[in-house]
């Protein structure tokens, strides 16, 4: 296998050079030389005007998949209830099981999580696999990897979706590891190549500077993690329907479900909404605070706005907020509907973490702070000044403008 | 004798604080990103260092490996400027475009060749590439335990560990048998600067490169031919951003955006 | 402008400016304001090895030189002086033990002051003994195989933070000067206590106390050298400590240059940087014009230094006065810069220009030691 230049079309324009982030072209007598720091991303095929670079010698083995069939998700609980990104994919799920015509399925693993499984029906499921059993009250992963590749080589999905929550995100790579599969993280857009019929996973790397799509090769079911969030949750229908057939309850026997994890405590941080992704309302602080008593005015506000306070690295590195409210690359990539940042600068960390947000407020003293560059509106103010004026109008006072 | 070998796995990325995106042709431009260590890894090298510096009954050796082409030399020699025992580099053309699958085989095949790793420690995730599947999948292949986002490693010896691990709404405390692996979030530490001592070394050591015909890997379990997932298409995304900068006095401003948040159905 | 460096040399600088970036600069402000001695922060730079450029390899250092010192020592001020000051305090208090210390002493203290893991200071100011250094009042008995220390030192750096003091004390006050001894006490001998911690100008991040000696027992084996030669301990450490002054002024004046330059390329007045404006511009060139002859002269000493030549006292005295002068200068300059946002605490270079006074003032007045630049030139002649 090998990355080639075509001498003949190549013109040395340099395009290919700029964009390799890995510095794996030079320019040499005019023409593009790819070194060995190339890692085949294939930025510079896609940039390239005259097509004058390709990948070679890759082998293609013509396996036969057609015994896989059907989308599968898999609905995370947390408790005894689905998080809502699994009805989030049922409802993504739905739409290329349609474009593949093919059965949409789910199968939802833990203890006591009928009730809230059931809903899934709601948003156009065919088919749900229900493994309920104490067993699963705990985040063993090994457990749960055992019963999801169950289930997997049982029924043979052809796409098997999930959410890319903390718990998703490493249990989930265990799974397509048993399988011997491929798994697209963090995708952030799904298609199908209707000529192909194969799923086409879109997703951000390089801190969502760059959409990279990625198709799973040889090997079967096409295997996804989603970030909570992205994908439109959508009922279709008033009520579970007629779901009594539609349910298969697969039983385990509890003797071959024995964690090699043995969890001893399970904490949370009292009094303090810490799950910041959950909630469609974040309200951060970054540096420009100033102190940890400072985040009490941003708890007041997000508590108005039933939502929930975030930080930047800066005002996390500083001890003014716990690691979990850290939103960014280095903390919890987030999506709620709305984000207020409060004096936050907005470096790229940052909006990595935030920037798909649906609507996002900056206040900020700089007006050139790049936060102002992701932000929907602006106000170039004190925060000091602007929030506790915000929250007195929050609480219905008239404000003496 | 060395009762813990702990196994840092560390990779070499473009620094994306720099990244600029050209307007016209909508392409990143890569002009002064320096190749980087994973800032991620950072805290893995750090915390298996503190577990050799902190066990005063067994003693632990620490050694860093990364898969990349040769100029991850440097990573390494970072690494051991940080106090790192040794390092290896695995590196060879045909283990480029591996996905996480293929990279997970690699230094699976490595961890098994350098015999008896008791932990191995990566970061929770790559800079470049995001996914933090590495961990997990590498796990498997050694069928052992993973325990991801860990924040706090609270005992460790030869047979066992006790490990917290930070999920989005809760900490969880595991006890596991070793060899295990483990991915680290920035909690857990804070990355020491080098020292001098260490820099000296790095500057002088030999580091072994391990190439597929020394981890007796096959061609086609490496690199993109042993990937199940394929790169089709890269791409910037189109931003179209408008913003609506607020004016007027701090109380207007308010009043403004009250207005705003009353539109958008969000009070 | 980068000297020519070794490759060890800019391992130093790089470290250094690392610790600077990732650990300093973001917590300076509060560090002054709370007046905080960071152990976190000196631990960082015992961990990276810096301390071990004070010491010999023989004892666990890498002691190379003087040149090495004062580029870490630059390097940290331009971050910070009090941590800065606390590092080369630490240096201060053991140079006494490189100097005249046998054997025996230079094994015992030296490898854990190289470590990091203890810290150094020097006891030589009195109330009534300050550039009058000979007027000590600190008496040290002898009483069998121990000394009895008694008397109060003034403004001690890392006094109380730490374990291991070079004291200069009387031991035969008739004999003035000559009746000077230098001796090592450690924290935590009885009747060896600490005043409080003195309330400071500038480096407020470092920690100034009185030692406080009451019928304090201390072993003979701890006197440096023989009885008498303090003066010349004290002198002879002075010579080695004060380029080391000097380069703490560079670095303090190259922090407040880079501040003031950044600052007056995006401050806009009149529609335009004020960088573009002749008259900042010129302010500008004549504080990195001062900045680096003073640089050139502390770099110039410590190589005489290192180079092992004895007559260094005039070359260290005026490399340790025209950095001072030439730092206060430039960090006002630096706030003039600023204008009105100069003088907030908001920003960091008032903190620069309190900083910046006392290197005009401790390890020898400027004053004195423009004495001493003269006696030796009227003595020794101007080459």
């Amino acid at each position: 296998m090998e990355i080639k230049v075509n001498k003949e079309t190549c013109t040395g324009c340099n395009l290919c050079k700029k964009v390799c982030l890995y510095d794996a072209i030079e320019i040499v007598d005019g023409k593009a030389v790819i070194n060995e720091n190339c890692i085949f991303c294939g930025a510079c095929i896609e940039v390239c005007k005259l097509n004058s670079i390709e990948i070679t010698g890759l082998k293609e083995e013509q396996k036969d998949f057609s015994d896989y069939s059907g989308v599968c998700v898999y609905l995370e609980a947390n408790g005894d209830r689905i998080a809502d990104v699994g009805f989030e994919l049922v409802s993504e799920g739905r739409k290329l099981a349609d474009q593949l015509d093919v059965k949409l399925s789910a199968v939802a693993v833990g203890s006591s999580i009928e009730k809230s499984a059931l809903e899934a029906f709601q948003y156009g499921l065919d088919k749900l696999y229900l493994i309920d059993s104490p067993v699963f009250s705990d985040n063993l992963d090994d457990i749960f990897a055992k019963a999801l590749v169950q289930v997997i080589t049982r029924y043979k999905p052809e796409i098997f979706l999930a959410g890319a929550t903390w718990f998703g995100r490493t249990l989930i790579p265990k799974v397509a590891a048993i399988l011997k599969t491929g798994l697209t993280a963090d995708c952030t857009g799904l298609e199908i190549d209707k000529e192909k019929k194969i799923l086409l996973q879109t997703r951000p790397t390089f801190g969502g500077n760059i959409l990279a799509t990625i198709i799973t090769r040889n090997a079967r079911p096409q295997m996804a993690t989603v970030r909570p969030h992205v994908m439109e949750k959508k009922k279709i229908a008033q009520d579970k329907g007629d779901y009594k057939d539609r349910i298969e309850y697969i039983d385990i026997d509890e003797k071959n479900f024995k964690s090699k994890y043995k969890l001893l405590d399970t904490e949370k941080e009292l009094n303090e909404n810490i799950n910041i992704t959950d909630y469609d309302v974040i309200v951060s602080g970054g540096r420009g605070l100033g102190g940890s008593e400072k985040f009490s005015m941003l708890k007041e506000l997000a508590g108005l706005l039933r939502g929930v306070v975030g930080a930047s690295r800066a005002a996390v590195d500083s001890g003014w907020i716990s690691y979990p409210h850290q939103v960014g690359q280095t903390g919890k990539t987030v999506n709620p509907k709305l984000y207020i940042a409060c004096g936050i600068s907005g470096a790229i960390q940052h909006l990595a973490g935030m920037q798909t947000s649906d609507i996002i407020i900056a206040i900020n003293k700089d007006p050139n702070a790049p936060i102002f560059k992701v932000a929907n509106y602006g106000i170039v103010g004190d925060i000091f000044e602007v929030v506790p004026m915000l929250i007195k109008r929050l609480k219905n006072k008239i404000l003496l403008v | 004798m060395i009762q813990i070998k702990i196994a840092v796995c560390i990779k070499q990325v473009p620094g994306t604080t720099e990244i600029k995106i050209d307007p016209e042709t909508n392409t990143l431009i890569r002009e002064g990103i320096e190749n980087i260590i994973n800032p991620f890894d950072a805290y893995a090298i750090e915390e298996g260092v503190r577990i050799r510096e902190r066990s005063s009954s067994e003693e632990v050796e620490v050694i860093a490996l990364t898969m990349g082409p040769p100029q991850s030399k440097e990573i390494l020699k970072e690494a051991i400027s940080v106090g790192v025992d040794r390092a290896i580099l695995l590196s060879d053309r045909a283990f480029a475009g591996a996905d996480t699958w293929a990279t997970s085989n690699t230094l699976a095949k490595a961890i098994n060749k350098i015999e008896d790793c008791r932990l191995i420690i990566l970061g929770k995730q790559t800079l470049d590439g995001d996914t933090g599947q590495v961990g997990p999948e590498l796990a498997q292949r050694l069928n052992i335990p993973f325990i991801g986002y860990a924040s706090s490693i609270l005992e460790i010896n030869r047979n066992k560990m006790k490990v917290k691990r930070l999920m989005e709404d809760r900490y969880e405390t595991f006890e596991i048998n070793l060899p295990a692996a483990i991915s680290v979030v920035k909690d857990i530490n804070t990355p020491r600067v080098p020292s001098l001592r260490g820099k000296m070394k790095a500057k002088s050591v030999e580091i072994p490169v391990w190439d597929a015909n020394q981890l007796g890997a096959d061609e086609d379990e490496v690199g993109l031919s042993g990937s199940y997932t394929q790169v089709v298409k890269i791409f910037t995304p189109k931003i179209k951003h408008e913003i609506k900068m607020i004016e007027g006095s701090p109380g207007e401003q308010v009043e403004k955006l009250y207005k705003e948040l009353k539109e958008l159905n969000v009070i | 402008m980068r000297y020519l460096l070794t490759e060890e040399q800019q391992m130093i600088v790089d470290i250094c400016r690392q610790i600077v970036e990732e650990r300093i600069i973001p917590v300076r402000a509060e560090l002054d304001e709370k007046e905080i001695f960071s152990w976190e922060i000196i631990n960082e730079i015992a961990r990276s090895d810096l301390f071990r450029l004070f010491v010999p390899e023989e004892y666990e250092g890498m002691g190379t030189g003087i040149f090495e010192i004062c580029l870490a020592t630059e390097e940290l001020s331009r971050g910070d002086l009090g941590i800065a000051t606390s590092f080369a305090a630490s240096g201060l208090g053991l140079i006494p033990i490189l100097v005249a210390g046998n054997e025996e002493q230079k094994k015992k203290y030296l490898p854990q002051l190289a470590s990091g893991k203890k810290l150094a200071a020097f006891g030589l100011t009195e109330s009534e003994a300050g550039s009058d250094a000979g007027n000590i009042k600190t008496t040290a008995k002898r009483d069998g195989d121990y000394y009895i220390l008694n008397g109060t030192k003034q403004w001690i750096s890392n006094g109380g933070e730490a374990d291991i003091y070079t004291v200069f004390v009387m031991t035969n006050p008739q004999k003035g000067i000559r009746g000077a001894s230098a001796i090592i006490v450690e924290k935590g001998t009885p009747g060896f206590e600490f005043g409080k911690k003195e309330n400071k100008l500038g480096m407020r991040s470092s920690v100034t106390r009185e030692l406080i000696f009451t019928d304090c027992r201390v072993s003979k084996e701890n006197i440096l050298g023989s009885e008498g030669m303090g003066f010349i301990i004290a002198m002879r450490t002075f010579d080695q400590s004060r380029p080391v002054i000097g380069a703490q002024a560079v670095g303090i004046a190259q922090g407040a240059l880079e501040e003031a330059l950044n600052y007056s390329k995006v401050r806009k007045q009149f529609g335009a940087a004020i960088s573009s404006f002749q008259a900042i511009q010129h302010m500008l060139a004549d504080m990195a014009t001062n900045i680096e002859a003073a640089r050139a002269l502390v770099y110039h000493t410590a190589k005489v230094i290192d180079s092992g030549e004895k007559n260094i006292t005039r070359l260290s005295s005026m490399s340790k006065i025209f950095a001072s002068d030439m730092a206060m200068k430039v960090t006002t300059d630096a706030i003039q810069i600023f204008g009105g946002y100069g003088f907030m605490k908001e920003y960091p270079v008032e903190k620069m220009m309190r900083d910046a006074k006392i290197t005009q003032i401790y390890e020898g007045t400027n004053q004195i030691l423009r004495n001493v630049v003269a006696l030796d030139m009227i003595k020794r002649g101007v080459v």
